[in-house]
């Protein structure tokens, strides 16, 4: 277990690297002079030249990247050039609010994808399986930007049950926090009903079940625990798919995110700040996966990694 | 027609509140009102920070040596005692300084502040956005360079005292003075908090800064010591980002926001104008902006003179102006009507289809041509764009449009022989500072038209730029009329050429709570934007 | 037989019902359109620049420049479509020859070929698009590539799992003992086993390529105007959600029900070619 933590730690840091680099030289493509933008529309063409050169932009590729990772090795990420102020003091004061839409959006997951899987195996076939089948395909069908619209427009204006947008308490998260897990409530509904109706065709259930015992101990003792190590790995792969979703989510709703970060970085060619936010998130995702790796071997020692 | 009602009724609103304020006493001590945003705020620095959003904040966390009279463009002693003594050839100007007056830290400001926030402003390390602004200062260029330690046209006379010298007399010098860029700051204070000033501002100003959480808000308190007596009103101020528009708007008529930083949203802007109840809390102004059309002289066929006054005459711009529900004021120039040396004679090119038809089909162009127009990918303007498109194609200019990113098309239209057209929406100029010369100088002159500046066409016009310098010598009071007309006469000549189709000027709409009392001067000042210190809440 | 336990499948079959139905919609976009989908009618706005609710003029109402909706969602089906069909096209065959060159290249070249899928996998991929979109000046061949390099991971790993179940197995065993070339037993061994995998990602491919399409062009980074696109009008009338919610809703209905036609299609298609790989 030892050697194969080490070895996907070394993973993680090859990922991150390889991240870096292809953020870095994407930007080199883009058809924008960031000192202009730093700049804006009232600096002459000699002070735009002079910004240039202060934030080194007038070195080369290899000479510019060279530096950012020797500071990336120290922890820095640099500074944004649009907000006066570091990039890791930027992500870190967002992480706390993406990090509460992540958390409610897979409480939300579990907590209606967790009871419509149960009642989807437990009625395999009839009304409720299909109900559940129906939900699930619907939410992986449905457009995020679309969904937070929608949501907003009927349960926020129409009904005034929620604020619109914006941050603050419980009542603020629920609706970007649905948005963002209702699709993968649906998908975890799946894996939970087929791991579910894997356990019930096993003979040993089939026994227990002939002896008498009830559905539900049934589903407890050995269904359930069945289905714990694929909602762990699930619970990894999510961290993944959400990264991305924030940047629209939390654009929708106004949410003081990494993703509006991210995204108002991206509309003003902010490259340390887009640069820093990708190798914030890939670090994200491949801690996510390690830890979910970590956590299944240890609940099921079956598993064997190589 | 419209617009005149508006007017009439400001008008009476004026008379009403000048009848009242006789029997009304001052405005209220104390209270705090909350205004919202949609992005972030970037800086509060000075030096660096330069949008409308942070602009009326700077202001309220520092003073410059001139400002304003409120809501208008009248220069006015600030931290100055009184207006500078200007020097015969009109190259020196000499300041005397407010004595007494203490920045946050409690510490006095002096003569040597005023040479220090210069030189700050001029350093390269700065990275400010203002630096060319203060280039014509003796000696800057050389500080720039790195080929001096300090101006040598900036002299500090006494304590209270400071002498500055220019290579060259500029009329508007004293306008530049009174730019955020000009605020003073003191250095103690900008040593310690080093790059993250802008986040930790200390000035003299009505305010201080008293908490600022990032994508959250920021929180201004009351300057009990604040060197004018009596302001400002309000004992705190909160600002609060991340708020989408449409939130924004609903959270004010909660009563949960007094003021709407980023204005009323497209959508309920329909609402708040059809309901008569509403629209007492409403105010609206011409900005001192132009929103326009860039047609490129060193493309073909756009080099043609006929071919861009064909264009300027195929454009309707009617229709554009119902696309953003009316919130503009047609334009016929390129100056706006709110700037000195407007010419109010001057008709534009009206709107004629048959007739640009015609004009194309002198210059050989019968069949049309195919062309290229950039935009920014923000709502309005790519609908703007698509509009413009099939304006063109009445006339057999089959359009192209490009819908970029706004640091793309800044890229693309400042490459020379690039961008045929550039719809400026988003990017539209507004004034840095009330004089003519600002929408000449950076815009239209041959200085701006090179790789990276922000002359689109690429217009160069050497006799034209010959008339404007001559101008900007004219700095005697009594040759000021002179003077403007002189630029309005310039701005005729540029006009003639039609190199922009200047389509509108932004009519800037916002709303305020009930409880919080402030004139349209204070809620949308030409120069200050939100006049902070003005405002109070009943 | 695959097609007799598809036929049963009622779920694929309103899935191929949907797709069916988007296909026609937009092959016939020109006949079925009631008005010219770019045509800026000065009647289809008020004169306050307000929108014009659903009515007998313009059945589901006008967008914010005049134009008729129900034209431009009925185009707005071809710039999905074609990216959807392109995007995943080119992805699936990326991801098919990946995976099979890794899972048959034994040693260095199949780890580092699956070592790099590793770190794509990592990756935040809609993170990526929009940055590259916006980036990259945005055109339709633009978004339609960005989808394509981004979409072609996951195909890879899958194939490559089954590849690397294919090659334990005796034919392929026996074509190498009898010294068949490596291009030979991809073609004639390997390859045809993998026709249903790429079949059901062709189809499931395109429900996902069809929304990232459309979240590229809401964020404004995708289709340029005026080519109608789904996710382009509701990012041009998201502003106005409150009094003219059909420019939102319509599109979105139209993005939702052609990605769930492909979904519900390309995983009737899993059952029916595989039904032991349910997942």
């Amino acid at each position: 277990m030892l050697t194969f933590s080490a070895s996907r730690v070394l993973q993680s840091l090859g990922v991150l690297l390889i991240a870096s680099l292809m953020t870095f030289s994407l930007i080199f493509l883009l058809p924008a002079d960031p000192a202009r933008l730093v700049a804006g529309p009232s600096a002459s063409v000699q002070t735009v030249g002079s910004i240039r050169r202060e934030l080194g932009l007038d070195r080369p590729f290899a000479a510019q990247y060279a530096l950012y990772l020797g500071h990336l090795l120290q922890g820095d990420l640099g500074r944004s050039y649009k907000q006066q102020t570091g990039v890791r003091e930027l992500i870190a004061s967002r992480v706390w609010a993406t990090f509460q839409l992540m958390l409610g959006a897979i409480f939300l997951e579990l907590l209606l994808g967790l009871p419509l899987g149960i009642w989807a195996a437990l009625r395999r076939g009839r009304w409720p399986d299909r109900l559940v089948m129906g939900f699930a395909f619907l939410g992986a069908s449905a457009p995020q930007f679309w969904l937070g619209l929608s949501l907003v427009y009927l349960l926020a204006y129409g009904l005034n049950l929620f604020p619109l947008g914006g941050y603050g308490g419980l009542s603020h998260l629920f609706l970007p926090a649905l948005t963002l897990g209702l699709g993968g409530a649906g998908w975890y509904a799946r894996v939970i009903r087929s791991s579910l109706l894997d356990v019930l065709s096993r003979d040993y259930v089939r026994t227990a079940r002939a002896k008498g015992l009830s559905g539900s101990r049934v589903v407890v003792r050995h269904a359930l625990r069945n289905a714990v190590s694929p909602i762990v790995s699930m619970i990894g792969l999510d961290i993944g798919v959400f990264m991305g979703g924030v940047v629209v989510v939390e654009s929708v709703f106004g949410w003081p995110g990494l993703g509006r970060l991210v995204w108002d970085a991206i509309r003003v060619v902010d490259i340390p700040v887009i640069v820093g936010v990708v190798i914030f998130s890939a670090l994200i995702i491949t801690l996510a996966n390690l830890l979910a790796d970590l956590v299944q071997l240890l609940i099921d020692p079956r598993i064997r990694y190589s | 027609m419209k617009r005149r009602t508006g007017t009439t009724l400001i008008g009476l609103t004026l008379l009403v509140t000048g009848v009242l304020s006789s029997a009304r006493a001052a405005p209220q001590q104390g209270g705090s009102i909350t205004v919202s945003y949609k992005d972030d705020v970037t800086t509060l620095d000075p030096a660096v920070g330069y949008d409308y959003q942070n602009w009326p904040m700077e202001k309220m966390v520092f003073d410059a040596l001139l400002d304003y009279v409120p809501g208008g463009t009248t220069l006015t002693p600030r931290l100055a005692a009184k207006m500078p003594e200007v020097s015969k050839d009109g190259k020196t100007y000499t300041f005397t300084l407010r004595t007494g007056v203490k920045f946050h830290n409690g510490r006095t400001m002096t003569a040597s502040d005023v040479k220090y926030s210069l030189e700050r402003v001029l350093d390269p390390k700065t990275k400010s956005p203002g630096q060319s602004f203060y280039t014509g200062i003796a000696g800057a260029q050389a500080f720039v360079d790195g080929k001096a330690k300090a101006v040598s046209g900036i002299t500090v006379l006494a304590p209270d005292k400071v002498r500055i010298t220019l290579d060259a007399p500029n009329a508007a010098f004293l306008n530049i003075m009174a730019m955020n860029f000009a605020f003073i700051v003191p250095k103690e204070a900008v040593a310690k908090a080093g790059a993250d000033f802008g986040h930790q501002p200390v000035g003299t100003g009505p305010f201080t800064l008293k908490s600022w959480v990032s994508g959250q808000q920021l929180e201004f308190a009351r300057n009990p010591n604040y060197f004018i007596k009596g302001m400002p009103h309000l004992d705190g101020v909160t600002v609060k980002v991340g708020l989408d528009p449409s939130v924004a708007y609903l959270s004010l008529q909660r009563g949960e926001i007094d003021l709407l930083g980023d204005g009323i949203p497209p959508a309920q802007f329909l609402q708040v104008t059809r309901d008569p109840k509403l629209k007492a809390n409403v105010f609206s102004k011409t900005s001192v902006n132009t929103t326009y059309l860039t047609l490129n002289t060193g493309i073909k066929p756009l080099n043609d003179v006929r071919v861009r006054q064909a264009i300027n005459m195929a454009i309707n711009k009617t229709k554009i102006l119902r696309i953003i529900n009316g919130r503009g004021e047609l334009a016929k120039s390129v100056l706006p009507p709110l700037m000195p040396g407007y010419d109010k004679a001057e008709a534009g090119y009206v709107y004629d289809p048959a007739k640009a038809k015609a004009l194309l089909a002198a210059a050989g162009m019968k069949s049309g041509f195919e062309t290229t127009l950039y935009t920014t990918s923000t709502d309005p303007n790519p609908r703007i764009a698509q509009s413009i498109q099939q304006d063109l194609a009445q006339i057999g200019v089959k359009v192209q449009l490009k819908s970029l990113a706004q640091s793309s098309v800044i890229d693309a239209a400042g490459t020379p022989k690039t961008a045929a057209m550039v719809w400026s929406g988003g990017l539209a100029w507004t004034q840095d500072y009330p004089d003519p010369s600002d929408f000449y100088w950076p815009i239209l002159s041959c200085k701006s038209a090179v790789q990276g500046g922000w002359n689109w066409p690429f217009v160069c016009d050497k006799a034209l730029d010959a008339r404007a310098d001559k101008a900007d010598r004219m700095v005697a009071p009594a040759q000021q009329t002179a003077r403007l007309k002189e630029y309005a006469s310039i701005f005729a000549a540029m006009n003639k050429q039609a190199v922009w189709v200047p389509v509108f000027h932004e009519v800037r709409y916002t709303m305020k709570s009930d409880r919080l009392v402030g004139s349209v001067d204070d809620l949308l000042d030409p120069t200050h934007f939100i006049n902070y210190e003005r405002l109070s809440v009943k | 037989m695959a097609w007799r336990r598809f036929s049963r499948d009622k779920a694929a079959l309103t899935g191929l019902m949907l797709c069916t139905l988007i296909v026609l919609a937009a092959l016939l976009a020109p006949w079925l359109a009631p008005h010219d989908p770019n045509f800026q009618f000065p009647d289809g706005l008020s004169l306050d620049g307000a929108p014009q609710p659903p009515g007998r003029a313009f059945l589901l109402g006008t967008d914010l420049l005049g134009r008729d909706l129900l034209s431009r969602l009925l185009w707005g089906a071809r710039a999905s479509l074609l990216v959807g069909l392109i995007a995943n096209g080119i992805a699936v065959v990326i991801g098919v020859l990946v995976g099979a060159l890794g899972g048959l290249a034994r040693g260095v070249v199949g780890t580092l070929i699956m070592r790099f899928t590793d770190v794509m996998m990592a990756f935040p991929v809609l993170l990526l698009a929009i940055a590259l979109t916006a980036i990259l000046r945005p055109s339709l061949w633009i978004v339609t590539l960005v989808i394509a390099l981004l979409n072609w991971v996951a195909v890879a790993r899958v194939v490559y799992a089954q590849v690397v179940s294919l090659r334990e197995r005796e034919f392929v065993e026996a074509a190498q003992a009898v010294g068949a070339s490596g291009s030979r037993i991809l073609r004639r061994h390997v390859l045809p086993h993998l026709l249903p995998t790429a079949l059901v990602w062709g189809s499931l491919g395109i429900g996902t390529t069809v929304l990232l399409e459309a979240t590229l062009s809401f964020l404004g980074v995708g289709v340029q105007p005026p080519t109608p696109s789904w996710g382009g009008i509701i990012n041009e009338s998201q502003s106005y959600l409150t009094t003219a919610p059909w420019l939102v809703l319509c599109p979105g209905a139209a993005i939702l029900l052609t990605s769930l036609g492909f979904n519900l299609l390309g995983e009737g298609l899993r059952d029916a070619l595989d039904p032991h790989g349910r997942g």
